[in-house]
């Protein structure tokens, strides 16, 4: 605000110091004793006509140097003159007072010359602020409508995030896809169970590993590998590893129904909750809820946070639970079983309905276990699924209201699907016969690429932080990192310019 | 509704009728095409020759009806000049996002109680036109990534009484805003041009 007011005015006095015509100055001193709007209109009219004011400053300033020593107190009396020493007055103090006591109608001549344009301007400076609201009111209902509810993201973003141009006219991308893992690690006597979830990447880099009792942790960027636990009882194992988003924590599922919870940097066990009646083969984090799906089929939800943990149950299986998601806006929980259902959850907890929670949807299309589950990270609505050995289909569906949008039969068990973050593909792992991983272009479902090398069936996958690499453990003890996701570092900055041009050609289109 | 629905002319009361449903789908498309509310919380009606959606919230529902009713009122009387819908950031309480409805009533129609000449036809294939441009203008306003709430502001005339559940406030203006105008349509008694300011991305 501070600046136009400053200049609207401030130019004025400045030009009117500088102008000789006389007549102009008195009228405008007049009007100063008499506050009316009018007059200060005339002389600014007259001001602005004066076809000399660009170049008269340059030969009047020594004119008035050296008239006006003597003549200046003069002219309020009416003097027909008035030219102003420049050297002598203050300009910078001048509007300095204007600014800082602007109704104040002091001695200082210069407030009281100033007051009716400056009224007038800021008159104008509101209007254009407000919209002539000298005689309009502006109003609003007191009760305001409801805001969307909690969790509720733009699902617009899709529209954004995806392709702007059609497939057609795209260049055809063809990246190179690494047909051997980058890299091979051990993982002696992992269990060959396919109802377990035995691997997991965190953000801080670090791949949990569970190979029978023990855990152990590989530092992906120094390489290095720490034991985290032990089991005590070496007839026990660990059925389940999950991380915390933020990537400090690590949930453990064992083969005596137990959840823990260790601290990787301590490598201390921070908790211990019990409750499954059987052993835990998945786990889910959403935020301090930790979920865990056994093999009793039950579902429990454990707040870490609190010391009874325990805060939900979830019984919508009737056999073991091997695959388990949070969707990535917490609003749905995915939970896949051995009876070859997949429920969908709400991922709201209210304790009065504890009791008796029923799924959302209960998705029968699947014919054996679903043990691959994974959210889409673009369309938080859309749940891929993949089914085991006697359905080897991969299903896609809309959680919003049940349906099935795709289903692509893959001719071998599915282990383990996730979606890429980089690209619009999904990756799948897979049993007899191949033993392979493919990658599929979604949503047409059309092969990229097939990774062999495995030598048993591929159990489990997780996928790096920055998501250009996935591990996968198969049940031939071994993990095998596959650099599939590759981002073209410089493709993506040329896509950063041209969305920078983009913005320009928006800001200047109008729709007729 | 029922008494000029047929008609070939538009009464004031009809022309009232006309705007206020069309701030009704217009606002309700608005929140649907902005994404303010999850989608799954509005359902598809047919209206202008269009498929529009309109929210099946009960909270949001009441609201509009107890706003736009009031409204009404005020467009039979010609006292309101302009409907803005604010869009406001939950978090920052930044103004995002302002759709303007200005309305411009012609007063001889107070008096006149002779109907004029455009047919109801003619009106709604103007509207339509007005809400396909606000469903086509997410291809060029900015992505609303937070969480938002929207408030509904009323211009009406200085001397208007407000009445006990209304408050005065401010313009509430986007700072540092690219305008776009889109179509107007009128009723040859009521013309509602409308405009949305959002914030320019740079």
């Amino acid at each position: 605000m501070d600046g136009p007011i400053y200049k609207g005015p401030a130019m004025k006095w400045q030009k009117k110091q500088d102008n000789d015509c006389n007549q102009s100055v008195n009228s405008a001193l007049n009007a100063s004793c008499g506050p009316t709007k009018t007059p200060s209109k005339c002389s600014n009219k007259s001001m602005s006509k004066t076809p000399t004011t660009g170049g008269s400053g340059g030969h009047k300033t020594p004119k008035s140097g050296k008239k006006t020593p003597g003549k200046a107190p003069k002219t309020p009396n009416g003097g027909d003159r008035f030219i102003p020493n420049r050297s002598t007055s203050q300009f910078d103090l001048g509007h300095f007072k204007i600014m800082q006591d602007m109704n104040s109608q002091g001695s200082c001549e210069n407030t009281d010359f100033m007051s009716p344009s400056k009224i007038e301007s800021q008159k104008v400076m509101s209007e254009n602020l407000n919209g002539d609201l000298m005689n309009k009111k502006i109003i609003s209902y007191k009760t305001k409508a409801p805001s969307a509810p909690e969790g509720h993201l733009n699902s617009l973003q899709v529209l954004y995030s995806s392709c702007k141009t059609p497939a057609s006219t795209a260049k055809k991308i063809m990246r190179n896809i690494p047909q051997v893992p980058e890299r091979i690690l051990d993982a002696p006597e992992i269990i060959d169970d396919y109802y377990l979830n035995l691997l997991d990447w965190s953000v801080n880099n670090h791949l949990a590993v569970a190979l029978g009792s023990n855990v152990y942790l590989w530092n992906a960027s120094s390489g290095d590998i720490t034991q985290l636990l032990q089991l005590e009882n070496p007839e026990e194992y660990v059925g389940a590893v999950s991380w915390v988003s933020e990537g400090n924590i690590l949930g453990v599922g064992t083969s005596s129904g137990e959840v823990q919870l260790w601290d990787v940097t301590q490598q201390k066990r921070l908790r211990n909750m019990s409750g499954h009646a059987a052993r835990v083969g998945s786990l889910s984090w959403n935020a301090y809820i930790l979920s865990s799906g056994s093999r009793s089929g039950n579902i429990h939800h454990h707040d870490v946070r609190v010391a009874q943990h325990h805060v939900g149950t979830l019984s919508g299986h009737s056999q073991e639970v091997c695959g388990l998601k949070w969707s990535p806006d917490g609003k749905y929980i995915a939970s896949g079983g051995n009876d070859n259902l997949l429920n969908i959850w709400s991922g709201q907890m209210s304790p009065s309905t504890q009791s008796n929670v029923q799924p959302i949807h209960t998705l029968s299309q699947h014919l054996a276990a679903v043990k691959a589950v994974s959210w889409c990270p673009w369309q938080y609505n859309v749940l891929a699924s993949g089914g085991g050995t006697a359905d080897r289909h991969i299903r896609f569906w809309n959680v919003s209201n049940g349906q099935c949008l795709n289903a692509v039969d893959t001719k071998s068990q599915v282990c383990a699907i996730l979606w890429s973050k980089e690209y619009r593909e999904v990756i799948t792992s897979h049993g007899f016969a191949l033993n392979q991983l493919t990658i599929w272009k979604y949503p047409a479902m059309t092969k990229v690429a097939e990774l062999t090398g495995h030598t048993s069936r591929v159990l489990h996958m997780a996928m790096s932080p920055d998501g250009t690499t996935v591990v996968s453990a198969g049940a031939d003890e071994t993990l095998r990192l596959w650099k599939c996701f590759a981002v073209d570092t410089q493709k993506k900055t040329q896509k950063k310019t041209i969305k920078d041009t983009d913005k320009s050609i928006m800001s200047l289109s109008r729709i007729r | 509704m029922a008494a000029t629905a047929t008609k070939n002319t538009i009464t004031l009361k009809g022309s009232t009728d006309i705007v206020a449903e069309f701030f009704d789908y217009g606002i309700n498309s608005i929140l649907y095409q902005r994404g303010i509310y999850p989608p799954e919380t509005f359902t598809r009606v047919q209206k202008y020759g269009l498929t529009l959606l309109m929210s099946t919230d009960d909270g949001i529902k009441k609201y509009l009806s107890q706003v736009i009713s009031q409204i009404k009122e005020w467009l039979l009387n010609m006292t309101v000049n302009k409907l803005v819908v604010v869009i406001k950031s939950l978090n920052s309480n930044e103004v995002m996002e302002r759709w303007q409805f200005d309305v411009e009533c012609d007063k001889k129609a107070l008096t006149d109680s002779k109907p004029n000449e455009k047919s109801e036809k003619d009106v709604n294939g103007e509207i339509r036109a007005v809400i396909r441009q606000i469903t086509a203008s997410v291809t060029f306003l900015p992505l609303i990534e937070e969480p938002c709430s929207f408030d509904l502001l009323v211009y009406t005339d200085k001397d208007l009484d407000v009445p006990e559940s209304w408050g005065e406030t401010g313009p509430q203006f986007v700072a540092n805003s690219e305008e776009v105008r889109l179509r107007s349509f009128t009723t040859n008694i009521h013309k509602v041009d409308t405009m949305v300011a959002y914030r320019k991305t740079d």
